[in-house]
């Protein structure tokens, strides 16, 4: 076996295994970082892979929770049943707000994003329709029920959120390497040569968004179910800076990458809650320094390489 | 009328105070295209440092108010500069040559620095400044009511204003900024040393910055750790406005968010005063993608 894969079952296991050692409040830390690494992932389509600069995943985050909440507490319905109906929400949602915007470059993009993420908070807090709640939220979304099994301990819910998180990564991993990951990846690095190349740029990158925002929605829909309690202050601007830095920080357009990001982005700070206060100004500082050291992420991707051993031979002068 | 043009005074006085911090962005971002999201909390240290020069020094006493603070504000520009000089020569000169990005993690890694910084030394909650100091009474003109505050508010940005905006046209420094803002390459082959106009850019938009983090200490008399946050990106969004790296752009830019703002609070809703300055930013970006005063730019070959 390659040690790659070595390491891949070595930390599955691991994984698997820690709720038997630790107690209720660390398998929660797990909860947040599995909720953030699914969020990361989510948004690494975007940014990571098709290199759109976008600061506004918490609007996406808080359209699936909010479906969640108000359906599940309006009509009853229960919590998982809602998982795809969220993830909808969150993805027509994000259609409607792309399209205008999606031709934007760069830093426009970035500062609009932010400013979707203002405005759908500012609506949320000021009741919009009247379905929200306001400043204070919604609460008392029901547990979700599984084979008859009511999800309650952060225990139950860690096997919920580490199964969400594994099929993530699963069909993650072969988007990436799929003609759709090609062509964001085509689109990231050369725009121009892309639509020359007679890819549709418009419209991956449109795509792109929505299945970033999709996969966010469902991730709301798990994060409602958890918290049982949603309000405004979940999804605001910092929110989307938090999942940002985990795809810069970790390696933009690397699985492994955003999932190492999400575990030193939400773990560090938990790991050093002693230090109360000082902690941030040193998760700052630190911030500065990885990127100053390693400015393309923790582990960046490894550039794509082909096999050219079909061509029947290989003229003198072209490397491999 | 009479509350059009009050809201009208009132939105312009804090338009002149998102100028001046937008000034910064623009100046940065004309020079680097980097998003200087530490400039913010550099508002915030201005006005903390301003605070506690202006409770340990007394300056006010002995120099009369106007006088006292205007010295005041001098202070707190040169500290601020500094601060805004280091900033740039740790966190983001040895970024100079990596993908954009990490430059902006960079600058929110340094933002978070700040913020907590300033909740260290300073403590959590709100902090009060003294209100008597400047005259709190109103002149009446052409029937509407402006309180003296106001227009001295006004008046200062105006003036940091012109002045800048002299700066950057008349002397040769300004030229240089001028000059790496259009092309950094060609700047250095001309003989302009880049990292000196780059430092210069960082001494002069924290500066800015700062004051403006003074005046709103003095203006509305509390101050908070994280209030950096809301005003940088309410700058921000009053440089991408104007049209980003357009130090003109950054003016027109701040005074007419200042007005959208007033204006929609008054006329539309109160609570929803922050969504509108988005709206109206969003609208901008779709309908005219380079800002009120940007000129249009090819994309990159």
């Amino acid at each position: 076996m390659k040690p790659a894969t070595v390491l891949n079952i070595v930390v599955v296991a691991v994984l698997l295994m820690a709720p038997y050692w630790l107690n209720p409040y660390w398998v929660d830390v797990l909860n947040s970082i599995g909720l953030y690494a699914v969020l990361a992932l989510s948004l690494n389509i975007i940014l990571g892979y098709a290199g759109l600069f976008h600061m506004g995943h918490a609007a996406f985050f808080a359209m699936g929770t909010y479906t969640t909440a108000i359906l599940n507490t309006q009509f009853g319905i229960p919590v998982l049943w809602l998982l795809p109906l969220s993830g909808l929400a969150a993805g027509a949602f994000a259609m409607i707000v792309a399209r205008p915007i999606i031709h934007l470059r760069g830093d426009y993009l970035l500062i609009v994003t932010i400013g979707i993420v203002e405005i759908v908070r500012i609506a949320l807090v000021n009741n919009v329709f009247g379905i929200t709640g306001g400043a204070n939220g919604i609460f008392g979304i029901s547990r979700p029920h599984l084979f008859g099994h009511v999800i309650r301990t952060p225990h139950e819910f860690y096997y919920l959120i580490f199964a969400f998180a594994a099929a993530t990564v699963l069909l993650f991993v072969r988007l990436e390497n799929s003609r759709f990951g090609r062509a964001l990846n085509y689109i990231r690095e050369d725009d121009t040569a892309a639509e020359g190349s007679g890819i549709d740029t418009a419209h991956y990158k449109l795509v792109a968004f929505v299945l970033g925002a999709f996969w966010a929605g469902m991730a709301g829909n798990i994060f409602a179910a958890k918290m049982t309690i949603v309000s405004p202050e979940s999804f605001t601007f910092w929110e989307s800076v938090v999942m940002f830095t985990i795809v810069i920080l970790g390696g933009s357009g690397n699985i492994r990458g955003v999932l190492l990001g999400a575990f030193l982005i939400i773990g560090l700070p938990e790991v050093f809650r002693e230090f109360a206060g000082a902690r941030m100004l040193f998760f700052g500082a630190a911030m500065v320094v990885m990127m100053i050291f390693r400015p393309k992420g923790i582990l960046p991707p490894r550039a794509r390489t082909y096999c050219l051993d079909f061509l029947p031979e290989t003229p003198k002068g072209i490397g491999r | 009328m009479q509350l059009f043009l009050e809201q009208l005074t009132n939105g312009l006085a804090v338009g002149g105070i998102y100028a001046l911090i937008a000034l910064g962005y623009t100046m940065v971002y004309g020079v680097l295209k980097l998003i200087n999201f530490a400039h913010g909390d550099l508002f915030t240290i201005g006005a903390y440092l301003g605070l506690t020069l202006l409770l340990s020094l007394g300056l006010t006493d002995h120099l009369g108010p106007l006088a006292g603070i205007a010295v005041l504000a001098a202070m707190v520009m040169g500290l601020v500069a500094v601060i805004g000089a280091l900033l740039e020569r740790v966190a983001y000169r040895p970024l100079r040559t990596s993908p954009r990005l990490s430059a902006v993690v960079s600058a929110l890694g340094a933002s978070i620095f700040f913020q907590n910084a300033v909740m260290l030394l300073y403590g959590a909650r709100f902090r009060v400044f003294p209100h008597d100091l400047l005259p709190t009474t109103a002149i009446t003109l052409f029937g509407v009511n402006i309180p003296v505050m106001r227009i001295i508010l006004f008046a200062t940005s105006l003036l940091l204003m012109a002045g800048l905006y002299a700066f950057v046209q008349k002397t040769r420094t300004g030229m240089a900024i001028r000059a790496a803002a259009i092309d950094q390459g060609a700047a250095k082959l001309m003989g302009i040393d880049v990292n000196r106009v780059i430092m210069y850019v960082f001494l002069i938009g924290p500066a800015l910055g700062g004051v403006a983090g003074l005046m709103v200490g003095l203006y509305y008399g509390q101050i908070n750790f994280t209030m950096g946050w809301v005003y940088g990106l309410k700058a921000f969004t009053a440089a991408i406005l104007g049209g980003i790296g357009n130090i003109p752009g950054a003016m027109l830019g701040g005074l007419l968010l200042g007005v959208i703002e007033a204006m929609g609070a008054t006329y539309i809703s109160m609570a929803w005063k922050d969504a509108i300055s988005f709206l109206v930013l969003i609208l901008i970006l779709i309908f005219r993608p380079t800002g009120i005063l940007g000129e249009r730019v090819a994309d990159k070959v």
